[in-house]
């Protein structure tokens, strides 16, 4: 099969993607783990810009890779919390479980997408999919319920934050 | 043109290592990361199907997918802020206790 430029580039952004998200996993500290989780949102960005999902990919870098991590980097240095390697030494018996189910669930449903969606083609789309015009029109016309809701749902969010991490109110 | 399986396995993927994660680790915040993970590869997968089909809805969801992980988060570590107020720790072992001790 020959393979054509496409795929070169996915494979680019795939590739160094599940390798950071298996640093996520693997690294001792959880400062390590936060900058490999940096390193696979903007991958994924990229996949994402593959796919014609322009503006997600945009919102990508911008809000997992900006505001959630600078939470995630904010909270670890306000914990100041060391590595675990006390805790890797003794790998528990549920651990082990809870990697033989995690890795079976995984080879299972590998097992299916490969069966199931082999020889899906993709469709022709226009020049605007994806695209900021176009998603917006989607979000404002059928989504608005559920947009205006999202609103609600940040404001919620942001109050109760407030109220559970504070000492005294 | 890359095919859609490929994306669907890289979501699979990214699951399953955000499923290890979550179910190996004992540190709160890293199995918050792990959901993130977890959470990003079903949007992978929402954008590979609207890709497929041409059909601008997945965007949407994955539009409300990334603002519900954005206020998971915030609520998240607020959380974890609080529990390691009270019992000083973020193992997630640690946490095992409804009322104080004595």
């Amino acid at each position: 099969m020959n393979v054509t430029a496409e795929q070169v580039i996915f494979l680019a952004f795939a590739v160094p993607l599940v390798a950071a998200a298996i640093g996520v996993v693997v690294a001792r500290s959880p400062m390590y783990a936060a900058m490999s989780l940096v390193g696979a949102f903007f991958c994924l960005a990229g996949v994402y810009v593959l796919l014609t999902a322009h503006l997600i990919a945009f919102l990508q870098i911008l809000v997992y890779a900006g505001a959630v991590m600078v939470l995630f980097l904010f909270v670890i240095m306000l914990l100041s919390l060391g590595g675990e390697g006390q805790q890797l030494d003794r790998l528990k018996q549920l651990q082990w479980l809870g990697f033989v189910l995690g890795g079976g669930g995984l080879m299972a449903l590998l097992a299916w997408i490969s069966r199931e969606v082999a020889g899906a083609e993709m469709a022709a789309v226009g020049p605007d999919f994806g695209t900021i015009k176009a998603v917006g029109r989607a979000l404002f016309t059928t989504y608005l319920l559920p947009f205006e809701a999202t609103s609600l749902l940040l404001t919620v969010a942001i109050v109760g934050a407030v109220v559970v991490a504070k000492e005294k109110i | 043109m890359v095919p859609v399986q490929w994306y669907l396995l890289l979501a699979a993927v990214l699951f399953g290592v955000g499923l290890v994660g979550v179910l190996i680790k004992r540190n709160a915040l890293i199995v918050m990361m792990c959901i993130e993970l977890m959470l990003n590869a079903a949007n992978l997968t929402f954008l590979a199907f609207a890709r497929q089909q041409g059909n601008i809805g997945g965007h949407a969801i994955a539009f409300f997918v990334i603002a519900v992980a954005a206020a998971e988060a915030a609520v998240g570590l607020a959380i974890v802020i609080a529990i390691y107020r009270t019992t000083g720790s973020v193992n997630v072992d640690d946490v095992r206790e409804l009322r104080e001790e004595g």
